[in-house]
């Protein structure tokens, strides 16, 4: 067996994913090819190393459908010989197109690929690939079936987050980031995305709100009281946690991840790639897993395959000296936060996607450079990433510099 | 040029269009049997070969009405076939007949509506079921405006869903949400309602039907369906769209709702409209096909057709009256004690009909037991449902009075005073010596042994009880309890009463709780003890109704007053000892009435707070009944289920097995009826051969285990499990 290192990162800053964010002119092939471009070029990565891409994306219809993950390698130059392959694992895809990638290379069957992932929101729509889970019958009702948001606040009330804990929470995210950018944390990062005459298009996080108080949260209406009273998922939340009475609507835009458009990639390679490529790995690949988990709860995979995980690696939680946790919902990092009892100031210190926002295919491989760029600066050695996943499951990563 | 079928008549103009009139000999109503689908698949080959015919019209030769749909009797034969079948051919070819069997009247109507000529339905009166399915595959419908008409596919009611393209021709007329509400509700629409929902194409005064149906032939004509026509779009769009999620993600959220996923059938219908809308008509119709076989040979199917069909209507009709006892007049009754329960049996009487002496102690106590009456007939004025004229003819029908001298010429006295022993003798008494010494006295009590009223009634024979449920105007059962003196011509009176008033009767002889509420109170106890253990309240009254139960256990205790709960027990206790009621349960009625004064939802307060503005919420008090609190994950959802429709179940054996109930067929229908017991299974009695008295006995025994001896199985369900017997043969 061999060990999949990590060589580099990089991602777009990520555009408000509506017509009127800066990305939105973008097309997602150009979007998904930027972040793989530039590994290419700073890294002078000859193309003939290279055995795949591998690109997570949610809703891989349209411009965005029949493998973008082929279209973004030629478009980023790497020529014909390098295959492309697209990945859904919905908000995990990024995480889990980078442990398909580590896995290929430990299993000695590629020696270096990119992966990570693309999602153009504002152009292609959030939902729209469809998919039977939410429509046809034969599985929306024996897996109880809710918009996301419904999940979230059934959290919320059924592990106690009041709607002040909440906010509270995504004003933290919002400073955390605010800070994070002003300190220029993600500077290696970044990737600023520019147009065929090399003018900047975006070069900063356009979602953020760092102006947030719990006060201007405190205005905001529950988003998703109306799905549940007149779309009958409130019925369904009880049906699934009979012991709940009532469910308290605490989600708002505010303290949801935000509808951003993005694109990230990660360079992997065995060892001996890396010597061949003159580059020197940052951190290992140390442990992955994936988990199915309540599909009503939807949104506690992170627990679930957290336990998983730290049990396939002979870990604990105290072996682990940063977290990321994907901030779909508040109540989903704040659930992780309880369940582990972990202190709240190692989970994502730099905030998260209720700040910056939730580009889906690409937020995985994200937070997992995030967490490396974090271990480097405080001299840590070795983070957990995982993520909520539509239907109900949880993706997690362990990373460990070397 | 006439023929005569035996169901049809089949008669051509000299237009060249054929009228097909549905007459079933000696029948009331029409409905599909087999001959009646052999005759139109004749009559529709007929048509076909004969080019003088351009089209045809079917009519119905009935007054008031189209047809009733198939015979469900016939659909439920099927069933018993296919058993059969099984031993002698092997299940999969039993199974594959059966499919060909179940699927015959929907590839009829295929036939029909792709015959190559054009056929009109022209409907007048009640068009339900498969004789609407009938219509739907016709090429245009024209329908009366007459008051008696009503179109619907009511299959869902009884466990079954429309398996005769119903749900694939409704999902393509009209809106996918309305197509599904339509038929999942059951509920018959009126003309100008079905107009809108585009699942007719004209509403018509009666006398111009066939004269339209003929004008649409002649002029129009078009023998292709909308959906086998080039370019047709679904009127909601495909399914897959953005405004086909918005249908359907609430869709399979909404039915959970609104059935628990206790019903198969409702489930199999929504698949069917969703499968079914993506793919062209035959492949849709085949799927129907498919999912209606398999609904129609489930258990819940068998138990919802018996129980809520076969049972229902042989009650309704009087299966248990007295054979022998002529048949009585009922023209005006005296009713006394106008409160709630008196003023809404002079409801329900004078709306049947019958003139209402209404007594009480004095004439305005009488004039506002009239002014109840009033507001529920006002109310469906209001809705529709009666016209001011009728509302006026029905209040010209109840007498309040004081004088019961009235009683002089009434042909049936029900008494509904104050549950107190001698406040009836007294009433009894006064009764007797102003009625006619031939007439029947009927006792509305609920607690009370009417063994014990008929002594201050010189005619015991003649004394009888009739229970109604409260609301009286809405619930539809009556238990008729039987004394042990009361006589056969009592027996009739009061099943002639209940019919002439159209709910339906239950005989049940005399015994503490009669039937209805023994259930009922086991179901009351094993919440509280539920509580009491530490399960969280919400958990309780969710895994009720999850369970198939209207309403929660605690809730429902705040319906019937929590006061009115703990006098029962208290008086259980009096009559029959301290180990006749459950110390914790005595204690937490005790808590609730003496020290905290929470009666119930009459006085803002029970096991629920009753917020002015808001919905009810559980009291947070209730802690104090708890001896500890347990964490929901440990605690089984499936056992508080089994326990909740199990306690129930088994006081019903209990009450077969005393001779409470006689028949498995009145606990069932009277179960359902009377407390909403879950329909699903079918009432208790079904729900216990469903799941096989074996298997029914071990339940139990494990449940007696884990939870106390109230789970012990009696006797004589111990003897047919050991048996192999059944309530039902």
């Amino acid at each position: 067996m061999s060990e999949a290192y990590i060589y580099d990162h990089a991602r777009t800053p990520r555009g408000r994913g509506k017509p009127d964010g800066a990305l939105h002119e973008v097309t997602a092939l150009a979007l998904a090819a930027a972040p793989l471009r530039a590994l290419k070029q700073r890294n002078h990565l000859d193309p003939a190393l290279v055995d795949d891409v591998v690109l997570g994306c949610v809703d891989p219809v349209g411009e965005a459908g029949g493998n973008i993950g082929r279209a973004a390698a030629l478009v980023a130059g790497f020529g014909i010989g390098v295959p492309g392959l697209q990945i859904n694992r919905f908000c995990a895809s990024g995480l889990d197109a980078v442990n398909f990638a580590a896995a290929q290379i430990i299993a000695g069957q590629q020696q270096m690929a990119l992966a990570g992932g693309a999602e153009s929101m504002s152009r292609i729509g959030l939902g729209a690939s469809g998919g039977a889970w939410a429509s046809d019958p034969s599985i929306a009702i024996p897996a109880y079936f809710m918009p996301q948001g419904n999940s979230a606040d059934l959290i919320a009330t059924k592990y106690g987050f009041s709607r002040a804990a909440v906010d509270a929470y995504a004003v933290e995210s919002q400073k955390r980031a605010a800070k994070a950018w002003s300190n220029g944390y993600f500077k290696s990062s970044i990737e600023p995305v520019k147009d065929i005459n090399g003018l900047t298009i975006l070069a900063h996080d356009e979602h953020m709100r760092p102006e947030t108080s719990l006060e201007s949260l405190g205005g905001l209406k529950p988003s998703f009281a109306v799905m549940a009273d007149h779309g009958g998922f409130g019925a369904v939340a009880l049906q699934a946690h009979p012991e709940i009475e009532a469910i308290h609507h605490v989600h708002h835009a505010g303290n949801s991840s935000g509808i951003v458009d993005g694109a990230a990639a990660v360079l992997l390679g065995s060892k001996a790639a890396g010597q061949s490529a003159g580059l020197k790995p940052r951190a290992r690949i140390k442990a992955f897993a994936n988990i199915g988990s309540d599909p009503a709860l939807m949104l506690t995979g992170p627990v679930d395959v957290t336990k998983k995980l730290l049990k396939n690696a002979g870990m604990t939680i105290k072996d682990i000296d940063l977290f990321e946790v994907n901030e779909a919902f508040a109540a989903v990092v704040l659930r992780f936060i309880q369940a582990f009892d972990v202190d709240p100031a190692l989970v994502n210190p730099n905030g998260g996607a209720i700040a910056m926002g939730h580009p889906l295919g690409a937020t995985g491989a994200m937070i997992l450079g995030t967490a490396l760029d974090e271990l480097e600066r405080t001299n840590k050695s070795t983070a957990l990433i995982t993520l909520c996943i539509g239907a109900g499951m949880g993706t997690a990563t362990i990373i460990e510099r070397v | 040029m006439t023929s005569t079928l035996s169901d049809f008549t089949f008669t051509t103009d000299s237009d060249g269009v054929a009228t097909l009139t549905w007459d079933a000999p000696g029948k009331s109503m029409n409905v599909f049997t087999d001959l009646t689908m052999g005759e139109l698949g004749h009559a529709i080959d007929r048509i076909v070969a004969d080019p003088s015919i351009k089209g045809c019209i079917i009519v119905s030769g009935k007054a008031d009405s189209f047809s009733g749909g198939a015979d469900i009797r016939m659909l439920a034969g099927l069933v018993d076939r296919s058993k059969e079948n099984e031993k002698t051919l092997g299940a999969d070819e039993a199974n594959r007949i059966f499919f060909e069997e179940s699927r015959k009247l929907s590839q009829l109507f295929r036939k029909l509506e792709t015959c190559g000529k054009p056929f009109v339905a022209a409907i007048n009166g009640i068009c339900l079921g498969g004789a609407f399915e009938l219509a739907l595959a016709c090429h245009y419908r024209v329908v009366s405006d007459n008051a008696k008409t009503r179109l619907g596919l009511p299959e869902i009611k009884i466990g079954i869903f429309p398996g005769a393209g119903g749900t694939q021709r409704v999902a393509r007329l009209a809106h996918t949400a309305d197509a599904l509400i339509f038929m999942m509700k059951g509920e018959a629409l009126k003309p100008n309602a079905a107009l809108k929902l585009n699942l007719v194409h004209a509403v018509a005064p009666k006398e111009e039907l066939v004269a339209r149906a003929k004008e649409w032939i002649l002029s129009v004509g078009n023998a292709i369906q909308p959906w086998d026509a080039e370019g047709f779009k679904l009127p909601s769009g495909p399914v897959y769209s953005k405004a086909g999620m918005m249908v359907w993600s609430p869709a399979s959220a909404l039915l959970r709702k609104d059935t628990n996923d206790n019903y198969p059938a409702a489930k199999a219908l929504l698949q069917s409209v969703y499968e079914g809308l993506q793919l062209p008509m035959d492949a849709a119709l085949r799927v129907e096909s498919r999912y209606f076989a398999h609904i129609l040979k489930g258990q819940v199917a068998h138990a919802m057709i018996r129980t809520l069909f076969v049972s229902m209507q042989a009650l309704n009709k009087g299966a248990r009256r007295p054979p022998n006892e002529p048949a009585t007049t009922i023209k005006r009754i005296g009713v006394i004690g106008a409160g709630f329960m008196g003023s809404g049996i002079a409801t329900v009487a004078a709306l049947a009909g019958i003139e209402v002496v209404l007594i009480d102690r004095d004439q305005s106590s009488a004039d506002r037991g009239k002014a109840n009456a009033n507001k529920v007939m006002t109310n469906n004025v209001a809705k529709g449902r009666a016209t001011e004229s009728e509302r006026e003819a029905f209040l010209a029908r109840i007498t309040p009075t004081e004088d019961f001298g009235l009683l002089k010429n009434v042909d049936l006295v029900v008494e509904a005073v104050f549950e107190d022993p001698s406040v009836k003798a007294e009433t009894i008494q006064k009764a007797e010596a102003a009625m006619p010494s031939s007439v029947v006295f009927a006792s509305n009590t609920s607690t009370l042994p009417i063994s014990e009223l008929a002594h201050h009634f010189s005619r015991p024979v003649d004394f009888i009880g009739i229970h109604f449920f409260s609301p009286v105007d809405r619930m539809q059962l009556v238990e008729i309890i039987v004394g042990k003196q009361t006589g056969s011509k009592a027996l009739a009176m009061a099943f002639d009463f209940v019919r002439k008033i159209g709910k339906t009767p239950i005989v049940v002889n005399d015994a503490r709780g009669f039937f209805a509420n023994r259930c009922v109170l086991n179901y009351l106890l094993e919440g509280h003890l539920m509580l009491q253990e530490g399960v969280p309240p919400a958990m309780i009254e969710n895994a009720a109704r999850m369970a198939g139960m209207p309403v929660g256990p605690l809730a429902l205790s705040d319906e019937i007053a929590i006061d009115l709960i703990y006098k029962i027990l208290k008086a259980t206790k009096a009559a029959l000892g301290p180990h006749a009621v459950n110390q914790v349960q005595e204690s937490i009625l005790n808590s609730m009435v003496e020290n905290h004064h929470r009666l119930g939802r009459k006085s803002g307060g029970g096991f629920y707070d009753y917020p002015k503005d808001a919905p009810k919420r559980l009291w947070t008090g209730l802690t104090e009944f708890q001896s500890k609190q347990l964490d929901p994950e440990t605690i089984s959802v499936s056992d508080l289920k089994h326990r909740l429709l199990v306690t129930q179940a088994l006081e019903a054996a209990r009450s077969i097995e005393e001779g409470i109930v006689t028949d498995p067929r009145e606990a069932d229908v009277g179960a359902i009826l009377g407390f909403g017991f879950a329909p699903y299974t079918g009432g208790p009695i079904s729900m216990i051969d469903g799941i096989g008295p074996n298997r029914f006995v071990a339940l139990c025994e494990a449940l007696a285990n884990q939870y106390g001896d109230r789970f012990l199985p009696n006797a004589l369900l111990k003897k047919m499990a050991a048996a192999g017997e059944q309530f039902y043969s």
